[in-house]
């Protein structure tokens, strides 16, 4: 059994977050569109929830801010305050300082610090501002229907709460006392009857289990939502029945018919809480004890209509309405919240399970048994499916990373007063969780370096015949087994000579060398050029570069820049889908095996005699009519032993550039779980990992990028010697 | 140890130190339930540091044991932790022993 509070908690965290990040695009959009009552609601509810789960693990900090944001939202919802820009700032700035208050009070536990109690002051006296005298409507807004249905009878001024928990709600962590603290902080709690009657003899009663029921007589100027959203989070399995103010005796009737206790009992205690008078009681019981004349008792709603008691109409709206919830819930239901640790578990587990399944087939192949080997065959595509499912598991959209920006673009083009648009396209690009995770930073790098130095001022656009507003672009495909990440600006471009000779300052470039333009826009991605120095000089294009490719290097992916004077700049990132496990090639030299991944393989050629003899002298070959530099893995290597007698060329692609690696033996294609090579090896070029073959031999994955990159230099500078 | 016991002039007095809460239910049942054979009884709650839901279980549990055949329960001594839970379920009178109010009520 587990009883887990920080459980709960946590998963109150996460819904904080998602739902700040909901608000955050709301307002957003609110900005653009402040029409938009839609908008506007998702906004309020979002507050209206955090605020009540908040409640209940007792963050008063988080509930009392959130309370006076939720007021004004709920004044905006009703018209009294139009929607401008300011107050759009604001509610931004209220956001971010909720999201601090949910990770400092909540994930932390800690106190707010003294900047931001100062700043929970200042909102506060903002919010204050847009906050009108306060209402006790709510209710009568939320659900005139019931209010105005009026029987003959009514009952008292208070909400009646019967609640029957779920027999669990200890065990999740939940106390039904701190429910009943909750509620007393939203109103006044008149009466509370506990009903133990529910619990078993001694012998069988299980102390961990909830067997209490209350009957809770309840006054509150909160409407019917914000009551029943104190019990959100135990919905599931209890019985949470809240019967309005003023509510017909009828409805207490039925009430008591569905509650499990004792019907005398009931009645009892509703009369004593004050919710009925006796009398009102006695008669509604005798009145539903008399069926109609045919015997069949009728539900219970045709019953209040026969009687006029609620209007044909309210039925129908209640019952859509409850479709509706149904509708919703079975969709929420679609998903499983799962720890990432479990499915990084799982992963490595598939991981080790390909491991053992190419040794099976190994043997199988070895014992030559051809039942054996279908068996195996047969295991081998189960576990590749099994693989390529648990690795999609992990695959999310990067369109929740990009929407991100919107917020970040929004407040950096304000702050240098410029006006740029951002354009989002491939949102729905999938890629591995733990990748999106730690591409952040260098994107958000990235994207201010564009607003901040790529896009020109609006006079300086005008002047040069653009457009004053500027526009920056996130893009994301997929290409070769990688994901590409574009991020480019209309702005001014780079200016090549300034990069070139400070590339000459500081010793990156050889007086005498030849560059192309790509290879000195490239420089600024140079240790050396993230210089305070060169952020004036260079209009600030370079700073802390260098950190942004050691980021994406980590990730084995490769960053590359684009840039046209006038037209602007692209960054353009590339990284694996994956960490975990990919689709290798294996080939082998001499006796050591290697692994290409296979998303990067084209094709294979044997070299002829006449090649191998032309390759002592040059390093690369004619591929119909192609110019294709080879990579001698023997040489590069330095693996000793003689030549065999044949060798095979696995073209490779990265990047838009091929290379030929030179092999002895091809032994085709296999499912490679990555093993990350200690930190011993972590300088070794051309190397990204190791794998485990069926045999249980290491074979060592290769890094094609990089020998990609190391061919297409090598052959630049033969031709720029010749 | 979250329980002392000992029989005096036929009345079994138990003192139970410490939370009554989710987390000791399990083990404060075992504890207390060989205890509610006795004829009379009475249980001390002034080492009760903390009680939730299911600590009050465990007291209607035991009272309504002992009052099935007409037997003796009296709470005694009852920390502030618990008269915040009998206050709040207003359950003080189930038991009907006599309690110090507090100030605030």
């Amino acid at each position: 059994m587990s009883i887990n509070l920080d459980q709960a908690l946590q998963t109150f965290i996460a819904e904080a977050r998602e739902l700040l990040e909901d608000m955050e695009n709301s307002l957003l959009q609110l900005e653009s569109d402040p029409e938009n009552a839609e908008i506007i609601g998702a906004i309020f509810r979002a507050a209206h929830t955090i605020k009540g789960s908040a409640g209940l693990f007792g963050l008063d900090q988080v509930v009392g801010y959130t309370h006076i944001v939720e007021n004004v939202l709920d004044r905006v919802r009703d018209g009294s305050i139009p929607i401008e820009g300011n107050l759009v700032a604001l509610l931004l700035e209220s956001r971010d300082h909720m999201a601090e208050l949910v990770s400092v009070v909540a994930d932390q536990g800690g106190e707010l610090d003294d900047a931001a109690l100062k700043r929970d002051k200042a909102l506060r006296a903002r919010l204050q501002a847009y906050q009108g005298v306060q209402t006790g409507h709510a209710a009568a807004v939320i659900e005139p229907e019931i209010e105005a249905s009026g029987g003959d009878v009514e009952g008292t001024d208070s909400w009646h709460l019967s609640l029957r928990f779920d027999r669990e709600i200890l065990k999740n962590g939940m106390d039904p006392i701190s429910f009943f603290r909750y509620l007393g902080t939203m109103g006044e709690i008149v009466s509370i009857v506990t009903l133990p009657d529910a619990m078993p003899p001694a012998s069988e009663m299980d102390p961990e289990l909830c067997y209490l029921g209350f009957e809770v007589n309840f006054r509150s100027d909160a409407d019917k939502n914000t009551i029943a959203g104190v019990f959100d989070f135990v919905r599931e399995n209890s019985s949470i029945r809240i019967l309005p103010p003023h509510s017909k005796v009828a409805e207490y009737i039925e009430l008591i018919r569905s509650l499990p206790e004792d019907e005398k009992r009931l009645g009892d205690i509703l009369v004593t809480s004050g919710a009925l008078t006796r009398q009102e009681l006695e008669e509604g019981l005798d009145a539903q004890k008399h069926p109609d004349a045919d015997g069949a008792s009728p539900p219970l709603g045709e019953i209040l209509v026969e009687q006029c008691s609620v209007e044909q109409e309210v039925v129908q709206a209640a019952l859509e309405k409850q479709s509706q919830a149904r509708e919703s819930k079975s969709k929420e239901n679609r998903y499983v919240r799962v720890h990432a640790d479990k499915l990084d578990e799982l992963i490595n587990l598939v991981g080790e399970l390909v491991i053992a399944g190419a040794g099976a087939n190994l043997l199988a192949q070895r014992a030559n048994d051809s039942s054996l080997q279908e068996a195996t065959s047969t295991m081998s595509r189960l576990v590749e499916e099994i693989r390529d499912g648990a690795l999609k598991l992990r695959m999310v959209p990067i369109g929740d990373t990009f929407s991100r920006f919107q917020r970040v673009v929004r407040d950096v083009s304000k702050e240098l007063g410029k006006d740029i648009d951002l354009l989002i396209s491939g949102a729905e690009t999938e890629l591995d969780k733990t990748v999106v995770e730690k591409i952040g930073d260098p994107l958000m790098h990235l994207v201010r370096n564009a607003m901040d130095h790529g896009i020109e001022s609006a006079e300086k656009r005008l002047a040069a015949g653009k457009l004053a507003k500027g526009t920056l672009k996130l893009n994301a495909y997929h290409d070769s087994g990688s994901i590409a990440i574009e991020i480019s600006d209309d702005g001014g471009g780079l200016n090549r000579d300034r990069i070139l000779q400070k590339g000459l300052e500081r010793g990156l470039v050889q007086p005498n060398q030849v560059l192309t333009d790509h290879e000195i826009y490239n420089l600024i991605f140079e240790a050396g050029f993230s210089t305070a120095e060169a952020v004036t000089n260079l209009s600030g294009r370079g700073v802390g570069m260098d950190v942004v490719k050691r980021n994406i290097v980590a990730l084995r992916g490769s960053v590359e820049l684009d840039s046209q004077t006038g037209q602007g700049t692209t960054v353009r990132i590339r990284l694996p889908l994956t960490l975990a496990i990919i689709d290798g090639f294996l080939v082998s030299v001499d006796k050591s095996g290697y692994v290409v991944p296979l998303d990067m393989v084209i094709e294979c050629v044997e070299l002829t005699e006449s090649e191998r003899q032309g390759m002592k002298e040059r390093s690369y070959l004619n591929l119909r009519g192609e110019v294709l530099p080879l990579v001698p893995l023997r040489t590069h290597f330095e693996v000793e032993g003689s030549h065999s007698r044949r060798e095979n060329v696995v073209v490779v692609q990265y990047a838009g550039q091929k290379a030929g690696l030179v092999v002895d033996e091809l032994q085709g294609e296999f499912q490679t779980v990555i093993k990350p090579l200690g930190k011993l090896f972590s300088n070794l070029r051309g190397i990204s990992g190791s794998t485990i073959l069926g045999t249980g031999e290491v074979a060592l994955i290769l890094d094609v990028p990089s020998l990609v990159q190391q061919a297409a230099n090598a052959e630049q500078k033969v031709a720029s010697a010749g | 140890m979250p329980i002392r016991a000992e029989t005096r002039n036929g009345v079994c007095h138990l003192a139970i130190e410490g939370e009554m809460t989710i987390y000791t239910a399990a083990e404060l049942k075992n504890e207390i339930t060989p205890h509610l054979s006795e004829p009379q009884i009475e249980i001390n709650l002034s080492g009760v540091s903390e009680m939730d839901s299911s600590g009050l279980q465990l007291l209607i549990l035991a009272k309504r044991e002992t009052q099935r055949d007409e037997r003796v329960l009296h709470l005694t001594g009852h920390s502030q932790a618990v008269l915040d839970v009998l206050d709040i379920c207003n359950m003080a009178a189930y038991f009907g022993d006599p309690l110090i109010i507090s100030s605030h009520a």
